[in-house]
C-alpha cells in the first residue's frame, strides 16, 4: 500500500471555520441504529488499529477488505457514467481508492468519535475517495466551461401572461445580479458547479483548492444574489420552494 | 410562483447550513440516525440544507446510506 497521495480527496480534512449563521450543534447522543444493521465492535477496530505487530497487521488487512468492498460498491454504481472504461481499469480504481481510504482511516483514527459503528465511519472514507477518482476519470481531458451552457429558463406553456412576464423579470433580475454583484471567481465557480454540472472536486483540482474552500464560494456568492434579488424587491424562498416576484 | 430546478441551484438552499468539511465529520452519524428512529435533521442542524445545495456532498449521502442498506441486509 503506497504512501498518501496528496491529490487525495479526504487528505487535510480538518475541522473547518464556520461560516457565519452555521448550525451550532450541541453533544449529540449516540444513536442506536447501526447496531441493528450489523454487530462489529468499534472499539476492538480502534484498539486493534492502534497497536503493533501481528494483531495491527491483521486488522489492516480486514479493513482494506472492507473499504475495498465499499469502493467497489461505489464503481458499480457509478460506471454507468463511465461507460468508456474497462472492468480492469475499474479495479484498479477500487484498489486505488481502497489504499488510499486505509491510509486516510489510519491517519483519522484519532478523529473517530464512537458516534457511529467504526464500520460506517471507515465506509465513508473510501466511498469518497472512490466518488472522486471516477469523477476526475470522467472528466480527465474535458474542459470545464467558463460561461453557463444555458441560463435557467422556466418555460411554461401553460403559465399565463402574467406569470411570463413575472418570469421574465427574474430572470433579468438573475441575470443583473450574475453580473455585477458576484467577483469573477464567484460567478466561474457558481456557474461551473450550479449550472453546468462541473463536479466541485475537478473544480478544485483544477484551480488548485479544496472542495471546502470551493463551496464556500459558492455559499458566499449565494448569498450575495439572493442579497442582490431582494434588494431589487424580489423575494427568493429556500430551494424547492420557488421564488416570489 | 416560480418552479424550482435551475433556479434552485443556482440560489441555493438559503437557510443555514453545514459547510463540506463538517458535512463529511458528521455524514456516517447522519445516515445511521436517518435509518434508525431518530429525527437526524433535528440532531444535526444545517445537514440537510447543505445536501440540498452540494451536489457532490449529496451523492455521498445516497452512497453511504445505500452501502450500509446493503450491509446490512447481508448480515441478517
Amino acid at each position: 500500500m503506497g504512501a498518501k497521495d496528496s491529490g487525495s480527496p479526504t487528505a487535510g480534512r480538518d475541522v473547518e471555520a464556520r461560516v457565519d449563521g452555521e448550525a451550532e450543534r450541541g453533544v449529540p447522543p449516540r444513536p442506536t441504529a447501526g447496531s441493528e444493521l450489523s454487530k462489529p465492535d468499534s472499539g476492538r477496530w480502534v484498539e486493534e488499529l492502534s497497536t503493533e505487530g501481528r494483531v495491527r497487521d491483521d486488522a489492516v488487512a480486514r479493513l482494506h477488505a472492507l473499504l475495498l468492498r465499499a469502493a467497489r460498491f461505489e464503481v458499480k454504481r457509478r460506471r454507468g457514467s463511465l461507460p468508456h472504461l474497462r472492468g480492469d481499469e475499474l479495479e484498479d480504481i477500487a484498489h486505488q481508492s481502497a489504499d488510499d481510504a486505509v491510509v486516510a482511516v489510519l491517519g483519522k483514527l484519532g478523529d473517530f468519535r464512537g458516534e457511529s459503528l467504526f464500520t460506517t465511519w471507515a465506509y465513508k472514507f473510501a466511498l469518497l475517495e472512490t466518488a472522486v477518482n471516477l469523477r476526475r476519470r470522467a472528466w480527465q481531458g474535458r474542459e470545464t466551461p467558463l460561461e453557463p451552457e444555458s441560463w435557467p429558463h422556466f418555460d411554461d406553456p401553460h403559465a399565463s401572461p402574467e406569470a411570463d412576464a413575472e418570469r421574465s423579470e427574474l430572470m433579468a433580475a438573475i441575470g443583473d445580479a450574475v453580473a455585477t454583484a458576484l467577483t469573477p471567481h464567484q460567478r466561474h465557480v457558481l456557474v461551473s458547479v450550479a449550472l453546468n454540472d462541473v463536479p466541485i472536486d475537478v473544480l478544485a483540482d483544477r484551480l488548485g483548492t479544496t472542495r471546502g474552500a470551493l463551496y464556500k464560494t459558492i455559499h458566499d456568492a449565494r448569498r450575495k444574489l439572493r442579497t442582490k434579488l431582494a434588494e431589487s424587491g424580489l423575494e427568493v424562498a429556500a430551494a424547492g420552494e420557488g421564488a416570489r416576484p | 410562483m416560480l418552479e424550482p430546478g435551475e433556479l434552485g441551484r443556482l440560489l441555493g438552499p438559503g437557510g443555514n447550513e453545514l459547510l463540506c468539511e463538517s458535512c463529511f465529520e458528521e455524514l456516517d452519524r447522519y445516515v445511521e440516525l436517518g435509518l434508525g428512529d431518530a429525527d437526524a435533521d433535528a440532531q444535526i442542524p444545517g445537514m440537510r440544507e447543505h445536501l440540498e445545495g452540494c451536489p457532490a456532498c449529496r451523492e455521498d449521502y445516497e452512497s453511504l446510506r445505500a452501502f450500509v442498506l446493503s450491509e446490512g441486509r447481508k448480515a441478517r
